[in-house]
């Protein structure tokens, strides 16, 4: 067998096996729910590599946690577009007619006011806000681990995702069960022992200390549990990747 | 490549095909790198040291540019066009594309010697005296000799070795470092570096450094004979009508 034509067999062997590795790890991430909900189009790929890949190392893990010490002085809370009348009359009320929904795929749905949610027992966590464009503030963050008002609503075992609206039109956001059971994804009512601030989303955020800032919604007012992500917006998951962001942001 | 279709060098290649192949991947992806990454720098050009840092925060340093969101105090009134969206979902797939380009070429290097024969420098090669020649060769603009056609010299071999094994692997690590996922499985990534903006502005500083390879990189290409050499790194052939006969 001349040397050209080793390599060549060579060569076509490993093209071949590659091509077969892609095609069964296709089948497998799907089947293991590792393929997002914005796979398609020209950044498919690489969100796809991302999600999947980083899915499989983080089923357990934890975002950092910080001591108190750490607590950044001066936090930034980012521009936010105006919140309308509507909100500035909860606002002037102290948000004592806040509610978020719980609906979908939940055996009870409901609607929780502010103080329905404190009920619950309060998880409080010092995490790091990250932001897409560079920055970042330390803070700590009190509210109730979403886990708990799925659990206490019900969520089917077959739901996929849990997604989540604002009071902002365009910002609404989903994630899947692996971050909505997830002990740290908390909807935050309190901010550096205080009431958490409008600037930062108060009365009632969804922070996902696992992802980008951009999926901490804040002026939380419905969550929907779900198993398919087809009737929401264009159907990639979120707002986001409609602007060309990723719907996964865990980097 | 009529040098190729006549057969007319029966040399081996002057760089193997998947040196040629893996180099113009990267040569694509780092321009696309380096592209949208100058792009998200823009809405936040201000760097930082230790875990966190931001608009209400001093800076380590600043790029005196406009930024493309309004809440940054970059000192100018315009604000320029928000591009992050497709410049994140271009920098991620061209990252991957990198790396995994970067994990064959390793596998590839370390299989046929490629690393051995032709970065390390050679025993010879191996003191202060090659790398002050070259240097004195260098700044006397004198082009290389006819031997360098078929072998790099030791600043070269150098260079390259710092590339491949110095600054690529900081570039990954620090990149890395400023994904929260990535960072809740493994987090000294970030923490042995001091901190998530340590991490940031490490990314940028490695960054600058591969930006400044790749200038005297394509500054010592022209040197020596900018069609030869890029005869070289695409058909794999030396041999042209127009430089060395």
């Amino acid at each position: 067998m001349s040397k050209v034509s080793r390599r060549a067999f060579v060569t076509g062997g490993i093209a071949a096996a590659g091509l077969a590795g892609l095609a069964a790890a296709g089948v497998l991430a799907k089947r293991h729910g590792l393929v997002p909900p914005d796979n398609g189009g020209i950044w498919g790929p690489g969100t796809t590599l991302t999600y999947a890949a980083q899915r499989l190392i983080t089923t357990r893990s934890m975002a950092r946690e910080f001591p108190r010490s750490m607590i950044s002085p001066k936090p930034f809370a980012n521009s936010v577009d105006p919140l309308g009348d509507d909100f500035k009359h909860h606002q002037d009320s102290g948000f004592a007619d806040w509610h978020v929904t719980v609906d979908g795929m939940v055996a009870q749905p409901a609607s929780l006011s502010l103080a329905d949610l404190k009920k619950f027992p309060p998880s409080s966590q010092i995490t790091e806000v990250v932001c897409e464009e560079g920055w970042s503030y330390v803070a700590e963050w009190i509210g109730t681990p979403l886990h708990e008002v799925l659990k206490a609503c019900g969520a089917s075992p077959q739901a996929r995702y849990v997604f989540y609206f604002s009071v902002q039109k365009d910002w609404w956001e989903s994630i899947d069960m692996a971050d909505a059971l997830h002990p740290q994804t908390l909807l935050t009512y309190g901010m550096n022992d205080g009431e958490l601030p409008v600037g930062f989303g108060g009365p009632l955020r969804l922070r996902v200390p696992r992802q980008l800032g951009y999926k901490s919604v804040k002026y939380v007012t419905r969550l929907t549990v779900t198993d398919s992500v087809k009737s929401f917006g264009k159907g990639l998951g979120s707002a986001e990747p409609e602007f060309g962001y990723s719907w996964y942001a865990g980097i | 490549m009529s040098d190729a279709v006549s057969g007319r060098s029966s040399a081996p290649p002057r760089h193997a095909a998947f040196v040629r192949a893996t180099h113009w991947i990267t040569a694509l992806c780092f321009f696309a790198l380096l592209l949208s990454g100058l792009e998200i720098v823009v809405s936040h050009p201000r760097f930082y040291w230790g875990e966190t840092g931001n608009s209400g925060t001093s800076t380590l340093f600043k790029i005196p540019i406009p930024s493309s969101r309004s809440t940054v105090p970059s000192g100018y009134s315009y604000v320029m066009p928000d591009q992050n969206g497709w410049s994140r979902s271009l920098h991620f797939q061209a990252a991957w594309a990198v790396v995994l380009t970067g994990l064959a070429y390793l596998i590839w290097g370390l299989w046929t010697g490629h690393f051995r024969s032709n970065l390390v420098p050679s025993r010879a090669h191996r003191s202060w005296r090659s790398v002050v020649e070259v240097m004195a060769g260098h700044l006397r603009l004198k082009r290389p000799a006819a031997v360098e056609d078929l072998s790099y010299n030791v600043l070269q071999r150098s260079a390259y070795l710092a590339v491949v094994f110095v600054l690529f692997p900081l570039m990954i690590w620090t990149g890395l470092a400023l994904s929260p996922a990535w960072n809740s499985a493994f987090p000294a990534t970030v923490n042995l570096l001091g901190g998530r903006q340590s991490a940031r502005t490490l990314h940028f500083i490695v960054t600058i450094s591969l930006v400044l390879f790749l200038l005297i990189h394509i500054a010592m290409v022209a040197l020596a004979g900018f069609r030869s050499r890029m005869r070289g790194m695409v058909t794999g052939s030396i041999h042209g009508q127009e430089e060395r006969p």
